[in-house]
C-alpha cells in the first residue's frame, strides 16, 4: 500500500499583469474601512493528489503546470507537497 | 470554398458563423465536431465564440487538447486558413498558434455592443477587400478580451504588421475611451507572422445583413473568398 500525497499549485498573474480582480477587491476593502492594504492582488490554487510510489511525480506536476495550470505568457506558479 | 466551423461543447456562435459563409456567403459549409479529426477538406476553418468547456481554468484553455484541435494545428503550420473569433481568438493564443494572452476586460464587465475597428493590415487573407485605415462597424460580446502581451513583442507585431485590426472611434481615432477592454494599444485581432491565422474579439458573422445593424463583417468573409479562389487560380 502506498500512501496518498498532495501537491498544491499556486497560480499568480506576473508582476505588472493587469489584475482587474484583484483592483476591485482592493477597492471594496477600502470602502469597507481598511486603508491599511496597498495592493490586492487574486490567484488561484489548486490540489492534485498522488500515490506517494507514483515515477516521476515532481516531473509530471511541473508538466501539468507548464501545459495546463499556468499560461506562461501572464501567470506564474509556484508546487507546495506535503 | 469550403468552411469548417468547430464545434467545442459550450460554442455558442458556431451557428452564427455557419449561416454567414452558407447562407449569406453561399459557400460549402461544414461543423467539425470536437472529437473529430477530419477537417472535411476545409480551405479555411473557423474557430467560433462561445464559452468552450465553460471557460473553466482560462478561456480556451481546455479547448486546445480537442481531439479537432490537432488536426487544426498541423493545418495552421502548413500554411492553412485559420480565424478565431472570440472565443475561438482566445483558443488560438492558449494553444499558442497566436502570441499573447486574453486577459479579463478592464472594467471586468461583459461588454456587448457595436464597436469601429481600423484596418491597420490590409495584406492578409481576412483583409485584402478593405483598404488600410478603413473603419468597420462589428460587434463585440465579450467578458475576457483585454489583449494582453510583453512590451517587446507588442513592439515585434507592430514591426512585422501583425496587428490587424485596432479599437477606434467612428472617426478612424485610436482614442481610450473607444477601446471596449483596454486591450494594449487598442489591439482588437492579430495574425501570426505568416499571416494566415487571424484572432479576433470582434465577430464578423454578427455584422453581415443590414438587419443585423451592420454588413462590415462581409469585408472578411469576402477577403477570404477572394484569397481562396486567388490561390486555387493559382494552383
Amino acid at each position: 500500500m502506498s500512501d496518498r500525497k498532495k501537491a498544491v499549485v499556486y497560480v499568480r498573474l506576473k508582476d505588472g499583469v493587469l489584475d482587474p480582480q484583484g483592483v476591485t477587491i482592493h477597492k471594496a476593502l477600502k470602502q469597507m474601512g481598511y486603508d491599511d492594504f496597498m495592493s490586492v492582488r487574486s490567484g488561484k490554487f489548486f490540489e492534485l493528489e498522488f500515490e506517494s510510489n507514483s515515477a516521476d511525480i515532481d516531473v509530471k506536476i511541473n508538466e501539468v503546470c507548464s501545459k495546463l495550470l499556468a499560461n506562461p505568457v501572464i501567470e506564474n506558479f509556484t508546487v507546495e507537497k506535503n | 470554398m469550403k468552411y469548417g466551423v468547430v464545434t467545442f461543447p459550450g460554442s455558442n456562435c458556431d451557428y452564427d458563423a455557419y449561416s454567414a459563409a452558407k447562407h449569406v456567403m453561399g459557400e460549402e459549409t461544414n461543423f467539425l465536431w470536437h472529437k473529430s479529426t477530419d477537417l472535411m477538406g476545409s480551405d479555411v476553418i473557423i474557430l467560433p465564440g462561445g464559452f468552450s468547456y465553460g471557460d473553466y481554468l482560462r478561456a480556451g484553455a481546455i479547448s486546445k487538447f480537442s481531439p479537432i484541435m490537432d488536426e487544426v494545428m498541423k493545418f495552421a503550420k502548413n500554411g492553412g486558413i485559420v480565424i478565431g473569433i472570440c472565443n475561438g481568438f482566445q483558443v488560438l493564443t492558449e494553444c499558442g498558434l497566436l502570441p499573447g494572452a486574453l486577459i479579463r476586460n478592464k472594467h471586468l464587465r461583459f461588454s456587448c455592443k457595436f464597436v469601429n475597428l481600423k484596418v491597420i493590415n490590409n495584406q492578409t487573407p481576412f483583409t485584402n477587400v478593405c483598404k488600410t485605415g478603413d473603419v468597420l462597424k462589428i460587434p463585440i460580446a465579450h467578458g475576457e478580451g483585454n489583449y494582453y502581451h510583453f512590451n517587446d513583442d507588442i513592439k515585434k507585431l507592430e514591426d512585422n504588421n501583425q496587428i490587424v485590426f485596432r479599437y477606434c472611434d467612428e472617426n478612424g481615432n485610436m482614442t481610450d475611451s473607444a477601446n471596449p477592454n483596454g486591450s494594449i494599444n487598442n489591439i482588437a485581432g492579430i495574425c501570426n507572422a505568416e499571416g494566415n491565422i487571424l484572432g479576433m474579439m470582434p465577430h464578423p458573422e454578427r455584422a453581415v445583413e443590414d438587419i443585423l445593424g451592420s454588413i462590415d463583417g462581409l469585408k472578411v468573409f469576402e477577403s477570404l473568398k477572394n484569397y481562396v479562389m486567388t490561390e486555387k487560380v493559382a494552383g
